[in-house]
């Protein structure tokens, strides 16, 4: 059976960014399509949906729950079968979306980098960790080490030890200088400074290792202990879990799938938050890395100038700088060591899908070629994970994404022909 | 509360809302194409590390999906 779905507006991503465009664009009067590949509302910062959220949520997935903006969870963007349409997919079924104009909330993922024993069960990205646990995974009394960058390991941690986990340490490979330096640039932003108060409380009694990293995760089947370089040491700790993630990436497949510009791994927005194609617009961690404030307020911003409140959108750019000012803070404090990216032994896999190795991969001095001899980003991720390793290791920038922008059910593809068929 | 789901034909129990990659995990996983043993990894339907068969469609993100009564998972070996 086929059908057609009609909307004046189509937000793609239902996290903080999404919700709020989509409250604030219902507001004006639209007719609002919010579709999200998730089981649940609320992105991954919200994984869960309302029972789960903090109580700084529970009023946006309240007016989201009051507003009129039909959500599709669980479904994804397959592909863009022509200008003004989305093809979506959930585990069942293909939808043709049809819409007025359409905002990219997609949100980011973690930037996971390969190091010996990265493929091995029970290693994890650190957010992927906080991800697993805020769907039921049981870590009662269970060792777990976190490694990696930024403010995500202190929230995951911190997620960790309330569902009942021993985390035994946190490997954060910044040094101490930078990470003073961003301490001190948190003044300015007192909201923030309360949170990360508020994590270090919760967190009392977990070493915190600046200048420190995973350098192998040990096991024969499924993780049995890492081994860690802290500071001038190294030690080799036995645990259950190993979270280890370097940051966050925009997830730009279907920006750069419509054509939009992407600049330094993220979109570029005007003050309206339009990217470069008109009708178009980009919000929260798609436009740079920046947390849920900046997401709400972008979110705001694009709900109210695609629904024509162009004044009103206006009035609220300003208030972005500050975010931006913070997410630049980020980005600064906590860019990668070089010793991150010489973890890989020669046979550590990189691309993970098609188990294509770091000394296969060095042979190459481009991802399309590496690509046409070896796979490597061609298996079911299409690139996802070993993208961002193949850039961060060579060097490599991504060589465009051709739709379908995952895989896709060969039904699903014809859905765009059958719905012109039997129009409904 | 409980849920029964069947993970290559044995009954195991679940929480009920609770997501399918939460479930399986210390259970055995995936093989990769090299015959690696592999599981969760980005726990947020980026890697398709956790995939596997429900219900008979293939290549499902287990933690994408929430665990239901007779939920049928098969391994991708």
């Amino acid at each position: 059976m086929s059908s057609e779905l009609h909307t004046d507006i189509a937000i793609i991503g239902a996290g903080p960014a999404g919700i709020a465009a989509a409250i604030a664009a219902c507001a004006q009067g639209a007719h609002v399509t919010l579709v999200d590949d998730n089981p649940r509302p609320g992105g991954q910062i919200w994984r869960g949906g309302p029972s789960q959220a903090p109580a700084s949520a529970s009023s946006t997935f309240r007016q989201l729950a009051d507003s009129q903006a039909r959500l599709l969870s669980g479904f994804r963007v397959a592909a863009i079968p022509a200008p003004g349409q989305l093809l979506l997919e959930d585990p069942h079924r293909a939808q043709v979306l049809r819409y007025g104009k359409l905002i990219i909330a997609s949100g980011a993922r973690e930037r996971l980098l390969p190091f010996p024993g990265w493929t091995l069960p029970g290693v994890t990205g650190a957010g992927g960790l906080q991800a697993l646990v805020k769907g039921g995974l049981d870590v009662r009394d269970q060792h777990i080490v976190l490694a990696g960058t930024g403010p995500l390991l202190l929230a995951s941690a911190a997620t960790l030890r309330a569902a009942g986990a021993q985390v035994l340490l946190i490997a954060e490979q910044a040094p101490w200088s930078q990470l003073a330096r961003f301490g001190w640039a948190l003044k300015a932003y007192p909201a923030k400074l309360a949170q990360a108060a508020s994590l270090a409380w919760q967190l009392g009694g977990v070493p915190y290792h600046h200048a420190s990293h995973v350098l192998a995760a040990l096991g024969q089947t499924r993780l049995e202990g890492v081994q860690l370089q802290l500071g001038a040491r190294t030690l080799t700790l036995p645990c259950d879990w190993l979270g280890v993630g370097y940051g966050l990436l925009p997830n730009t497949e279907l920006l750069r799938a419509l054509h939009c510009q992407i600049s330094q791994g993220a979109a570029e927005v005007d003050a309206l938050m339009q990217t470069s194609q008109a009708g178009i617009y980009a919000v929260g961690e798609a436009t740079g890395i920046g947390g849920v404030d900046k997401a709400l307020l972008e979110g705001r911003i694009a709900g109210l100038a695609a629904t024509g409140a162009a004044a009103a959108a206006q009035a609220l750019a300003p208030k972005r700088k500050r975010q931006l000012a913070f997410a630049a803070l980020l980005d600064k404090h906590f860019a990668l060591q070089p010793a991150i990216t010489q973890l890989a032994q020669p046979d550590t896999l990189v691309c993970r899908c098609e188990d294509v190795s770091h000394a296969s991969l060095q042979l190459f001095d481009s991802w399309r070629e590496a690509k046409l001899q070896t796979r490597c980003g061609m298996g079911a991720c299409q690139g996802r994970i070993c993208g961002a390793a193949c850039e961060s290791l060579y060097g490599w920038q991504g060589s465009g994404d051709r739709p379908p922008l995952l895989p896709t059910r060969l039904g699903s593809l014809l859905e765009p022909t059958l719905a012109k068929a039997n129009p409904t | 509360m409980k849920v029964q789901l069947f993970i290559d034909g044995q009954a195991h129990l679940a929480t009920l809302g609770s997501n399918l990659a939460a479930a399986l995990a210390g259970l055995p996983g995936r093989c990769s194409v090299s015959g690696q043993p592999r599981a969760a990894l980005c726990g947020m339907g980026v890697c398709f590390e956790c995939r596997v068969t429900i219900d008979g469609q293939p290549h499902q993100r287990a933690c994408q999906r929430v665990v239901y009564e007779g939920m049928e998972v098969a391994r991708e070996l």
